[in-house]
């Protein structure tokens, strides 16, 4: 369980990123931010794994505050939440296989990864993996080899390895096409269904939130102005949270198209 | 839109063009007055000088070739030299290159005293650190070692920092979100994107030592220049041309073939 307590975040140069946001977020949730690109989402999402630190309030996750966590602590609560990035953030000259063991280094003493030295379960983990988001058969491609969808199930395969009890995911789609977004956010809702990992995405696109999303947080301005289930969502909810009329760019379509 | 179709669009703004011209006539005016200078303090002039280099050169030919023989051992001492100085220095210059950037070094006081460090060798000719290093241990190959070493962290750890700075930081901040310490992040994110220059680069300087060395043996550090200074010094110019076309020779092919290996690389 995630708690955010009257969290606030204030940057060195004075922008406010989050204004007393109170959320709590259950086990096993599929939870979908919107807002328009400056809202928050960012912000609120990588506070949960400290890659940002919140100014104020408190922030809990399994019932323990870890807005003073350093070092050990830090990397341990790192290892138990995973993190899917809009540009896939692989290393580009490396191949498949290295990319998805980086899931592992976590878990892993620094001698034995330094030396490439896997354990033999830890690799069989990383290949399960990506046969779970089908591209187990460029193992060894170099990742820049591959397209954006392909890199960004590479990268979805990392954190599978990681073996997180929370997925964040900073707008997996923004870089991809309407049929590729579709296939990006199938796994992650698979995952999310099959091993009851919570996930937190962050979208702007407001057809794919309503198609995916257990629940919805709406952001403007670094606060939270809507939070309910999917169900009670509205096209009038997200001219709220917008603040402006529903646009053509705030769209993605294309969800006729996919193919499993 | 209001211009007219002849009075065509400048490429830059005006006031570029005038800053422009203006440094470069003062750069042209700098040559014309050195020029200037030199040829009235240069005794004889330049009809002189060339008469004297054509007498001195006809004395260097033909190269005695029988001297070959003798000349490989420093050769490839000198060679020698070089390989063992690259090799320590590339070494050495993994954690000072990481000192020194900026995206892996983040506690400032420490990032800016190794790169002081760093600029500070790098002011230091390597004629100069050789001349040092014979004054502290005597004439030999050791001294030209340690010379070219410390020459060659200067260049190779300020161009590898350098490249550290400009990878890409984006699969680090991953590593780092999954919970990766520092050490980790440097090996699985950092070194596979900066291998193929490091090892360019490493080639490079190579190249670079083997002319250093030659040049180096001249103050009695070791290796080929040793002897071609000696020879020179004898007034045997025939056996110094066999020495100086034999380091023109392995100077070439060692070029090629690391040219050939880096151009693989990148």
């Amino acid at each position: 369980m995630i708690e955010f307590k009257n969290v606030g975040l204030v940057y060195p140069n004075g922008t406010e990123g989050l204004k007393n946001v109170n959320v709590t977020i259950n086990d096993g949730e599929f939870v979908v931010i919107v807002g328009l690109s400056g809202a928050g989402k960012s912000t609120f999402i990588r506070s949960i794994n400290r890659l940002v630190t919140p100014t104020s309030g408190s922030l809990e996750v399994d019932g323990e505050n870890i807005l003073d966590y350093k070092g050990k602590n830090l990397r341990k609560l790192r290892t138990k939440v995973g993190m899917i990035f809009q540009n896939y953030n692989l290393v580009k000259r490396s191949n498949v296989l290295k990319n998805v063991l980086a899931g592992r280094l976590g878990h892993s003493g620094t001698l034995r990864s330094v030396l490439g030295l896997f354990k033999d379960e830890d690799k069989a983990l990383a290949y399960e993996s990506l046969k779970r988001v089908n591209i187990e058969e460029k193992l060894y491609n170099r990742a820049d080899e591959l397209s954006g969808g392909q890199q960004q199930r590479v990268s979805i395969a990392r954190v599978l390895t990681q073996q997180p009890k929370y997925i964040l995911a900073d707008e997996p789609v923004a870089s991809l096409d309407p049929p590729t977004s579709h296939q990006v956010m199938s796994y992650l809702k698979k995952i999310n269904k099959e091993d009851n990992i919570t996930t937190i995405v962050n979208l702007h696109f407001i057809d794919m939130a309503m198609e995916y999303a257990d629940r919805i947080i709406g952001m403007r301005a670094g606060e939270v102005v809507f939070d309910g289930p999917v169900s009670e969502v509205t096209e009038k909810t997200f001219e709220e949270i917008y603040g402006r009329s529903i646009r053509e760019d705030d769209l993605r379509g294309g969800a006729d198209s996919v193919e499993e | 839109m209001s211009k007219n179709k002849s009075d065509s669009l400048s490429m830059y703004p005006v006031k570029t063009k005038k800053q422009v011209t203006l440094i470069g006539l003062i750069v042209l005016g700098m040559y014309l007055f050195s020029m200037f200078w030199t040829q009235r303090e240069m005794v004889g002039g330049f009809s002189g000088a060339l008469s004297n280099m054509f007498q001195v050169l006809e004395k260097f030919f033909p190269p005695n070739l029988s001297v070959l023989s003798a000349i490989m051992g420093p050769l490839f001492q000198t060679i020698q030299m070089a390989i063992i100085a690259t090799t320590i220095a590339a070494i050495i210059t993994v954690p000072l290159a990481l000192l020194s950037a900026q995206n892996v070094t983040t506690f400032k006081p420490l990032y800016v005293a190794t790169r002081t460090l760093l600029n500070l060798l790098r002011t230091i000719p390597d004629l100069v650190l050789a001349v040092i290093f014979v004054g502290l241990f005597g004439i030999g190959i050791f001294p030209g070692i340690l010379a070219l070493i410390v020459f060659s962290l200067g260049i190779l750890a300020k161009l590898i920092s350098e490249t550290i700075e400009s990878v890409d930081m984006n699969p680090l901040e991953a590593m780092r979100a999954s919970g990766a310490n520092t050490l980790q992040m440097i090996y699985y994110g950092l070194i596979p994107q900066v291998l193929p220059q490091y090892t360019s680069l490493v080639l490079y300087v190579f190249e670079i030592n083997v002319r250093a060395s030659v040049v180096l043996g001249y103050v009695g550090a070791g290796g080929i220049g040793l002897l071609l200074n000696q020879q020179i010094g004898f007034y045997n110019y025939p056996n110094a041309m066999a020495i100086i076309v034999m380091i023109f020779v392995v100077v070439l092919v060692i070029e090629y073939i690391s040219n050939k290996i880096r151009e693989a690389l990148i």
